[in-house]
C-alpha cells in the first residue's frame, strides 16, 4: 500500500437493491422464506374464504332499523344492530329515569373531562385538587339531585356507563392515598405497622375481587351499628377501593424501592425529618416513576367494575343484560348487545393503554442522557 | 493469493437503502500481523471487523478469510467462526453460567471435545489471562476488567487463528484498562493475528504492525505506527490525531 | 497510650426525643387503634347477628345441603352435608384451573413467540389477539362464550358432528370415552416406566457427551422412549381399542364423556383471556435478553438451536416464570366469575349456601381460605424458584 498517495474521498452511492419501499417490505415480511410464504398464502386464502360471510353479517346484511321482526328474519345472515338503536339509552344509562338522562350525560362528560385534564402534565398543580373537588361535587349533585330543583334519584337506579366511570375514577382516587400510606408502612422499621400492612396487602391480593365484593355487600351491613343503613353503592365503592389500594400499594412500593439509598442519606444529612423526606424527596420521584403502573391498575379496575353486576349494581354489563332480559322481543339478540359494549370497553381501555405507553416513553426520555 | 489471511476486495456495505457504511474497502491482512483501526465514531470501524465473522453481511465485493469466501453459505460461516475469536465492548459473558462454563461451552458443543479436556484447556487460558482463581464465580460477581479478561479467554479457548477486538477497553474504568491491554499485548507478542478497534494510541504505538485510520466508511490512511503518528499524510488524519493526542 | 476496652453505656432514655421510644409509642398507638376498630366491628357484627337471629359457627357444614349441583367430579346428592357440597365446588374450581393453566401456557407461549415471527401477517394477528382480549373485561368474555354455546349452537337434534363420536350442541360437547380395561392400566404403567427410562437415558447421554464430546439426541430421544414404552404396555395388555361412543338421540345423547356448556364456556373464556397476558409476559421475557448474548453465542460458533437452548432460553425463563405464575394465579381467581354463568365452582356453591343459611361470614371465610391457600402455595413456589434461579451478582 503506497502510504504517500493522496487521499481521495469516495462519494456515497445508493445500495444495489432496495430494502425499503413497498415491494421490498412485502418480499421480506410476507415471503421471506418458504414457511413464511406458505403461511401468507394459507392465511390470505382463509381470510378471503370467510370474509364475505363475516362482512355480510357485520355490515352489509345487518338490520339497522328498530324492527324486531326484520331482525328475526335476518337471523343467521345479518346482525341486528336495531337492538342497539332501540335500547341504547337503557344500556348506557341503566335504570336512571328516562326524562332526566341529560343529568348523567353531563356528569359523565364532566368526569371524563376531569380525567383527561389530570393526565396532561402542565395541569399538575394544587389547582388540580380543587378542580377534582369541584367536579366531584357537581357530579353527585347532578346524579343525586335534591337541590336546584332537580328531582332525587336514588343510588340503586344509577347505572350504565356513568356508573362504570364513576366507580373506577372514585376508587382509584381514594385508593391512592391509602396505597401510599400502606406502601410506606410496608417499608417501615416498626414491626407492628409493617406486619399489619403486609397482612392487608397479601390478604386482598390473594382473593378474587368477587369475594371482596361479597364481603362488602353481605358483611358491611353487619359491621355497622344497628339501625345504620349503608348505601349499596357506598359498600361496593369501599370494596373496590380496598381492592385497588392493595395492588396500588405494591406498585408504589416498587417505585419506593427504586429510589437509591443515597437520596435518603442526603436528606438525612440535611436534617430533614422522616415525613419531610418522604413528601419532598422520595415520593415525588417514586410516584413519577410508577405512573405507567398506576395507569395499568386503573385500566384493570375499569374492567373489574363489570363485576358489580354480580352484586346487583347495574353498570354497563349489567344494564345490558337487564335491558334485554326484560324484553322478550329483543332477548334473542344478546350477542349484538355484548358486541356493542365490548366495543365501548375496548375503545376506553385501548385508548388508556396507548396513553400509558406514551407516558412511559415521556418519562424514559426525561431520564435518559440523550434528549 | 499471497500469505494474506484476510482479504477485503472492494467490499461495500449499506445499512438500509441510504446509509453507505463501508465504501470500496480494499484491505489485506497477513498472517501474524497486528492491526489497530482507529477513527471517529460512525466511521465504520466496528462494522468492518464484524463483517469478518459475519455478524454483519456485506452487500457488494468479496471477503476472504483464510482462503474461504464469506457468503450466505452456512457451513462456510461456521468454519470461519471457529477460526475467528471476538471480544466485545460490552463483554457479553453469559451471566447464568460460571466463568468455567462460559469457557467450556463452545469447545464442548461446537468442538465436540470431552468435558475434561475442555476444562483443562479452559484453565490454561484462564491462567494465560491471569484469572484462574475466579473459575467458579459467576460473571456478574467480577469487576469489569476481570470480565473482559474472561471474555478474551473464552475467545481463545477455540484456538482461533485471528482475534478481533471491538473497543475492548471502552467500557472499563481507567484503572482496569491497563490489565486488559497487558493481556492483549501478551497475545500480540505470541504472534496472534489480530485486528483491534481502539482509541488507546499508546497501545497502538507499542504493539501494532500497521495502524489504519478510517473515516466515513473508507480507509483514509494506513501505515506503520512510527510513520502514522509522526508523519500523517492526509489532512483528515492530522486533524483526528491532533484531537485525540492533544489532551 | 491505649485506653482499656469499654462497652457502650446502656441507653435507657424514656424521653420523647429518643427515636426508639418514639417508634415504640407509634406502634402502641397503632395497635390500640386497630384493636379498637376490630372490637367495634366484632361487637356490631355479633349484635346484628343476634337481633336478626342469625346463628354463627361452622356447625352448619354437617347439615344436609338440600340443593343439587349440575356438575360433580365425585358422587353427590342433595342430602349430602354442606361440606361435601363445598368439596365439590373446590374440585370444580381446581378442574377448571389446572386444565386452564395447561392450555393457557401452550396458547400464550405460541402467541408470544408469534410476535417475533418473520411473517408480518402472523405478527399482526398475534398483536391483534393480545390487544383485543386484554382490553375487554373477562366477565364480558365469559358471558359471550356462554351465549355462543347456548344460542348460536344448534339443539341436540341437530348437533354438529366434528368427528366420529364427537358432537357439539347447545348441551355441550360429547366425545368417545375409552372403556377402561387392563390394557389401559398396563399402558399407563408403561408410560411411568418409560418416564424413568427416559430420565435415566438423558443422564447417560449427558455423561457420554461430557466424556467423549459426542452429542446424542437429548430432547427427542427421551420423549420417544417414554412414548414407545407406553405403546409397548398397551400392546402387552391386549391392545384394547374399545370406545364407548356417544349415540345421538332426539333429546339427549347417551354414552360417552360429556362436557357441559358452562364448563367449556368458563374454560375457553379464561384461557383466551389469560393467554393474551401470558403472551405479553413471554414476549417481554424474550426481549429482556440483550442482543449481545445472541451475538456472543454466534461469535463462538454455536448453531441456532444451541444458541436458543443454552443461552437465550435459560435467561428468558428466569424473567418469564415469576409473572407467568402470577397469571396462573389470576386465572384461578378469575374462575370465581363462573358464578355468573352457573358453573358450580366454590364461589357459586358458597353463594347458594349463603342464600339458604344466611351464614354470610362463614361462607365468605371459606371462599377466602381456599383462594388464600392457593395464593400462598404459589408464592412459596415463586420465592423458591427466584432464589434458586437468580443470576448471581456481587
Amino acid at each position: 500500500m503506497n502510504a504517500a498517495a493522496v487521499f481521495e474521498p469516495i462519494p456515497p452511492r445508493p445500495a444495489p437493491f432496495r430494502t425499503r419501499g413497498a415491494v421490498a417490505w412485502v418480499r421480506t415480511n410476507l415471503f421471506g422464506n418458504v414457511p413464511s410464504a406458505v403461511t401468507t398464502v394459507v392465511l390470505v386464502a382463509f381470510f378471503l374464504y370467510q370474509a364475505p360471510d363475516l362482512l355480510n353479517w357485520l355490515a352489509f346484511k345487518a338490520v339497522v332499523e328498530t324492527n324486531y321482526e326484520a331482525c328475526q328474519a335476518a337471523r343467521g345472515t345479518g346482525a341486528c344492530w336495531g337492538v342497539i338503536a332501540e335500547k341504547y339509552r337503557f344500556i348506557i344509562f341503566g335504570r336512571y329515569p328516562f326524562g332526566g338522562q341529560w343529568r348523567p350525560l353531563v356528569a359523565t362528560l364532566l368526569m371524563v373531562g376531569l380525567l383527561l385534564a389530570s393526565c396532561t402534565r402542565p395541569l399538575w398543580s394544587r389547582w388540580l385538587i380543587l378542580l377534582w373537588a369541584a367536579v366531584l361535587a357537581a357530579f353527585f349533585t347532578l346524579m343525586h339531585g335534591g337541590i336546584f330543583g332537580l328531582g332525587i334519584v336514588r343510588t340503586e337506579l344509577w347505572g350504565g356507563l356513568p356508573l362504570t366511570i364513576m366507580l373506577a375514577a372514585l376508587s382509584i382516587v381514594f385508593a391512592f392515598p391509602l396505597a401510599v400510606v400502606v406502601a410506606l408502612g410496608r417499608r417501615s422499621q416498626l414491626p407492628a405497622i409493617r406486619t399489619f400492612c403486609v397482612l392487608y396487602v397479601e390478604l386482598i391480593r390473594g382473593v378474587p375481587l368477587i369475594s371482596v365484593l361479597f364481603m362488602a355487600s353481605f358483611m358491611f351491613p353487619l359491621f355497622m351499628p344497628a339501625g345504620f343503613t349503608v348505601d349499596v353503592l357506598l359498600r361496593v365503592l369501599v370494596g373496590i377501593t380496598l381492592f385497588a389500594a392493595a395492588y396500588m400499594a405494591e406498585i408504589v412500593r416498587g417505585g419506593l424501592q427504586a429510589i437509591p439509598k443515597g437520596q435518603h442519606e442526603a436528606a438525612a444529612s440535611l436534617g430533614l425529618s422522616y415525613w419531610r423526606t418522604q413528601t419532598k424527596i422520595v415520593l415525588p420521584q417514586a410516584l413519577a416513576m410508577v405512573v405507567p403502573g398506576i395507569m395499568n391498575n386503573f385500566i384493570a379496575i375499569f374492567k373489574d367494575t363489570s363485576l358489580v353486576t354480580i352484586v346487583s349494581l347495574y353498570e354497563l354489563t349489567g344494564s345490558m343484560s337487564l335491558a334485554l332480559n326484560s324484553d322478550a322481543n329483543w332477548r334473542p339478540f344478546k350477542l349484538e348487545g355484548y358486541l356493542f359494549i365490548s366495543a365501548v370497553y375496548f375503545a376506553f381501555c385501548f385508548a388508556m393503554s396507548r396513553y400509558s405507553l406514551w407516558i412511559e416513553k415521556q418519562l424514559g426520555r426525561s431520564r435518559s442522557r440523550n434528549r | 493469493m499471497s500469505d494474506s489471511i484476510i482479504v477485503f476486495d472492494k467490499v461495500n456495505k449499506w445499512f438500509g437503502d441510504d446509509f453507505h457504511v463501508l465504501r470500496d474497502i480494499d484491505l489485506e491482512v497477513a498472517r501474524g500481523e497486528r492491526i489497530v483501526i482507529c477513527g471517529p465514531s460512525g466511521s465504520g470501524k466496528s462494522t468492518l471487523i464484524r463483517c469478518i465473522n459475519r455478524l454483519e453481511e456485506h452487500q457488494a465485493g468479496h471477503l476472504f478469510v483464510d482462503g474461504v469466501e464469506l457468503t450466505d453459505d452456512v457451513k462456510a460461516i461456521e468454519k470461519i467462526r471457529r477460526e475467528v475469536g471476538m471480544v466485545f465492548q460490552q463483554f457479553n459473558l453469559f451471566p447464568h453460567l460460571t466463568v468455567l462454563e462460559n469457557l467450556t461451552l463452545a469447545p464442548m458443543w461446537v468442538g465436540r471435545i470431552p468435558k475434561k479436556e475442555a476444562e483443562e484447556r479452559a484453565m490454561q487460558q484462564l491462567e494465560r489471562v491471569k484469572i484462574a482463581e475466579q473459575a467458579q464465580k459467576f460473571p456478574l460477581q467480577l469487576s469489569g476488567g476481570q470480565q473482559q479478561r474472561v471474555a478474551i479467554a473464552r475467545a481463545l479457548c477455540l484456538t482461533p487463528k485471528i482475534m478481533l477486538f471491538d473497543e475492548p477497553t471502552s467500557a472499563l474504568d481507567p484503572e482496569m484498562i491497563k490489565e486488559v491491554l497487558d493481556v492483549i499485548t501478551g497475545l500480540a507478542e505470541q504472534g496472534m493475528t489480530m485486528l483491534c478497534v481502539t482509541h488507546e494510541m499508546g497501545f497502538a504505538k507499542a504493539v501494532a504492525d500497521r495502524v489504519i485510520f478510517m473515516d466515513v466508511g473508507q480507509i483514509v490512511e494506513q501505515n506503520k505506527p512510527a510513520e502514522f503518528f509522526n508523519n500523517p499524510q492526509s489532512e483528515r488524519t492530522r486533524d483526528f490525531l491532533s484531537k485525540i493526542l492533544g489532551h | 497510650m491505649s485506653t482499656p476496652l469499654r462497652h457502650p453505656p446502656a441507653k435507657r432514655e424514656w424521653s420523647w426525643r429518643s427515636q426508639a421510644f418514639r417508634g415504640l409509642v407509634y406502634q402502641i398507638v397503632a395497635l390500640c387503634l386497630i384493636a379498637l376498630v376490630a372490637w367495634f366491628l366484632a361487637h356490631n357484627t355479633l349484635e346484628n347477628m343476634r337481633t336478626r337471629g342469625i346463628q354463627s359457627g361452622f356447625g352448619f357444614l354437617a347439615e344436609p345441603a338440600g340443593f343439587d349441583i349440575g356438575e360433580t367430579m365425585f358422587r353427590y346428592e342433595s342430602i349430602d352435608p354442606y361440606w361435601r357440597a363445598f368439596a365439590i365446588g373446590v374440585a370444580n374450581t381446581l378442574r377448571v384451573a389446572i386444565i386452564g393453566v395447561i392450555l393457557t401456557t401452550i396458547l400464550g407461549t405460541l402467541i408470544g413467540i408469534g410476535r417475533f415471527s418473520r411473517n408480518a401477517l402472523v405478527r399482526g394477528l398475534c398483536y391483534a389477539y393480545v390487544e383485543t382480549f386484554r382490553n375487554i373485561p373477562v366477565l364480558l368474555q365469559l358471558l359471550m362464550w356462554y351465549i355462543l354455546f347456548t344460542e348460536v349452537l344448534p339443539p341436540i337434534a341437530d348437533a354438529i358432528g366434528l368427528a366420529p363420536g364427537v358432537f357439539v350442541s347447545k348441551s355441550g360437547m360429547s366425545f368417545p370415552l375409552p372403556v377402561w380395561e387392563t390394557g389401559h392400566a398396563t399402558a399407563f404403567a408403561g408410560l411411568v416406566a418409560g418416564a424413568f427410562a427416559a430420565w435415566w437415558y438423558s443422564r447417560w447421554a449427558r455423561a457420554q457427551f461430557e466424556q467423549t464430546g459426542r452429542i446424542r439426541s437429548m430432547v427427542l430421544a427421551p420423549i420417544g422412549i417414554a412414548l414407545a414404552s407406553a405403546a409397548a404396555g398397551w400392546l402387552l395388555g391386549g391392545a384394547p381399542a374399545a370406545l364407548e361412543m356417544p349415540v345421538k338421540g332426539e333429546v339427549i345423547i347417551e354414552g360417552g364423556g360429556m362436557l357441559t356448556p358452562e364448563f367449556i364456556a368458563v374454560l375457553l373464556g379464561l384461557v383466551a383471556y389469560t393467554a393474551a397476558f401470558v403472551a405479553e409476559v413471554v414476549r417481554s421475557g424474550i426481549q429482556a435478553v440483550p442482543y449481545g448474548q445472541n451475538e456472543a453465542a454466534r461469535a463462538i460458533g454455536l448453531a441456532r438451536g444451541h444458541e436458543m437452548r443454552l443461552i437465550v432460553l435459560p435467561q428468558a425463563l428466569r424473567v418469564i416464570i415469576p409473572p407467568m405464575t402470577n397469571q396462573f394465579l389470576n386465572l384461578t381467581k378469575n374462575s370465581s366469575l363462573a358464578v355468573a354463568i352457573g358453573y358450580p365452582d366454590v364461589v357459586s356453591i358458597s353463594n347458594t349456601a349463603i342464600n339458604q343459611t344466611g351464614r354470610a361470614v362463614e361462607c365468605i371465610a371459606i371462599i377466602m381460605a381456599v383462594y388464600l391457600t392457593t395464593s400462598l402455595l404459589t408464592s412459596l413456589f415463586m420465592n423458591w424458584f427466584n432464589a434458586r434461579a437468580a443470576i448471581k451478582e456481587r
